[in-house]
């Protein structure tokens, strides 16, 4: 298990370094002075701050020692400096990460959770009006753009009704501590999350919808039923079981997928993590932080993968751990 | 043909996603001929309702611009967008994923490390990148979108040519004399063709939602009105006038579901064995 872990870890590492390579060669393929694209859109930086990014960088040295510069600097964490916000921008995205992290975290256990057991209660009744309503909505939920979903539920569950709070992390100025505060954050995580959550959770519910019914045709099933088990227990015990690996595999795969979702989902509820972060830089041509939440966000994707390899061990016993 | 367009036709929801696609179509194409003016241009004073002022029948939006005609030229735009970036999508898929199935060994390693590569990095935030450092025209938002959803065609066609490459008419070719390019080209390639058709008509939808997506944050050419601008600028009055976020929006579930519809119906028709669809 542990070479195992350690044999994706290192390839996690090359992908994050080819990153970097990439964001680097980015930079000196757009238009213009490398120092001016690293400091912002042009006339924001001083002609002082330009000089300084330039010696900091190299930027009169060969390619490849540039390049080594701005490795040395990636790796240990150092992401540049936002002249627009006056901040590191390892600390500007260390400070919004959490955010984020929740966001996205609760979006994607509740698609997958509801979206396996709608998949689960589809299949079992195929052709049923439960399975006809259940497919209708996980087709339009597919179709939806996500951006749209989450500005309309905004204006109907906050704006109209009046029901949860369409915007920030938290009541300003409420002073809410310990469970109050909790309290008042998860209030203001519903409509993200879920709107977040919607897109994926259809995804997944067809996934396991049709991985049901494909497993419950294999001849092992037959078997559990010439035995006299419970429909229910071969259902639970030899159809979800198996019929899960590959709605695990495309979770992994879709991890990208919601970070990207994340970025539109958090625009329209102003909710403060990286997402926001980054609709902000793209309005202030801000790119160095573009580019580290970029980084950032493929690190946690890869991080998120490396975990889902690890759930998928655990629950499939026939795989042979080599990397 | 008939086989096909008969089994086509036994799934209800491709028939309905088909006229659906149908109507945006016309629409695209009557644009230019149904509203000749600029979907820029300001007709009447801003915030006019739908069906309240004869001529516009969607009102006008925070600038008083005809609603409706925006909606006619975003048809042309999006349908116009998730064709081509679809098309150069294909372009650089099927020859990556035909060269690692067909030569497999370090080829197919190398292909695939650099296949598995892209579809790692977040491709939304990875096109977000591209479009703010260059700047955003439609050429540009096309390859920023072929750029990012070319991963699965490699992967399906690299598994559909290992699977043909070692059939007899394969072998026979070979030995006919007939070299590689000729063998992928009119052998096995024409083969592969209805899983890629199927997983076209899905990208196509895909394609349409991300360049909605970016458009909405912005990153959209800026001389070209879509669906996806229109919910962008709309977005700071919808407390005032919600039908301009609500329309727009409207269309692309409109045409994206049409063309997922249309996906499933081909998928049908085309392999009947394949009935699951990833990615």
């Amino acid at each position: 298990m542990i070479r195992f872990i350690l044999g994706r870890l290192v390839k996690a590492v090359f992908i994050l370094l080819a990153i970097l390579v990439f964001n680097f060669l980015l930079i000196h393929a757009a238009p213009g002075d490398p120092a001016a694209v690293m400091a912002g859109e042009a006339g924001a930086a001083d002609e002082k701050f330009l000089a300084d990014l330039r010696t900091r960088f190299g930027l009169d040295q060969p390619l490849y020692v540039q390049l080594w510069i701005y490795l040395k600097g990636a790796v240990q964490l150092d992401l540049g400096f936002s002249f627009r916000q006056q901040m590191p921008v390892a600390e500007l995205i260390g400070d919004r990460l959490p955010a984020t992290l929740l966001l996205t975290g609760v979006a994607f256990v509740l698609s997958l959770v509801l979206g396996v057991i709608a998949g689960v209660a589809a299949s079992a009744r195929q052709g049923s009006w439960g399975d006809t309503i259940i497919s209708t909505l996980a087709l339009l939920f597919y179709a939806t753009p996500l951006f749209w979903v989450a500005l309309m539920a905004a204006l109907v569950f906050s704006v109209w009704l009046g029901w949860l709070p369409g915007f920030g992390y938290s009541t300003i100025g409420a002073g809410y501590t310990g469970f109050a505060h909790a309290l008042d954050v998860a209030k203001h995580l519903v409509l993200p999350a879920t709107t977040l959550g919607l897109f994926f959770m259809a995804i997944y519910m067809r996934m396991t919808r049709a991985s049901m019914l494909e497993v419950s045709r294999l001849d092992f099933v037959k078997t559990a039923r010439a035995k006299g088990l419970k429909r229910s227990v071969i259902q639970r015990r030899h159809i979800l079981r198996n019929a899960l690996l590959p709605v695990i595999t495309l979770a992994g795969l879709q991890a990208g997928q919601i970070f990207g979702g994340a970025i539109l989902t958090e625009t329209v509820f102003a909710w403060p993590g990286i997402g926001r972060l980054m609709f902000e830089a793209i309005n202030q041509r801000d790119y160095n932080v573009i580019l580290g939440v970029f980084y950032i966000s493929a690190a946690m994707v890869l991080l998120f993968n490396l975990i889902t390899d690890v759930v998928y061990v655990i629950i499939d016993p026939r795989i042979r751990l080599t990397g | 043909m008939k086989d096909f367009w008969k089994r086509f036709r036994y799934n209800r929801g491709a028939v309905i996603g088909l006229v659906i696609l149908t109507i945006v179509v016309a629409t695209a194409i009557a644009a230019p001929f149904v509203f000749p003016q600029s979907p820029w241009k300001m007709v009447q004073r801003p915030f006019l309702p739908p069906f309240t002022q004869d001529g516009l029948m969607l009102g006008t939006d925070a600038l008083g611009r005809n609603v409706l005609s925006g909606l006619v030229h975003g048809a042309y735009v999006s349908l116009l967008v998730g064709l081509v970036s679809t098309i150069v999508a294909l372009a650089i898929g099927v020859p990556v994923g035909a060269c690692a199935g067909y030569f497999a060994g370090r080829t197919d390693d190398a292909l695939m490390r650099f296949t598995e590569f892209f579809q790692t990095i977040p491709s939304f935030a990875l096109a977000i990148v591209l479009l703010a450092i260059f700047q955003p025209s439609l050429t540009f938002v096309i390859i920023a979108i072929a750029i990012v959803s070319w991963p699965p065609v490699a992967r399906l066609v690299r598994g559909e040519v290992l699977s043909l490459r070692t059939r007899e008419f394969v072998e026979a070719a070979t030995l006919s004399g007939l070299g590689n390019t000729q063998i992928i080209l009119r052998h096995i390639l024409p083969n592969a063709l209805p899983p890629i058709i199927v997983l076209a008509s899905l990208m196509v939808a895909q394609a349409i939602l991300l360049e909605s997506s970016l458009s909405f944050l912005g990153l959209g050419d800026p001389n070209i009105m879509s669906w996806g601008y229109m919910i962008g600028s709309a977005r700071t009055v919808i407390r005032t006038a919600w039908w301009l976020s609500f329309l727009p929006g409207m269309a692309i579930l409109l045409t994206v579901l049409a063309l997922n519809l249309i996906g499933e119906g081909l998928n049908d028709a085309l392999n009947p064995r394949l009935t699951r669809k990833s990615e």
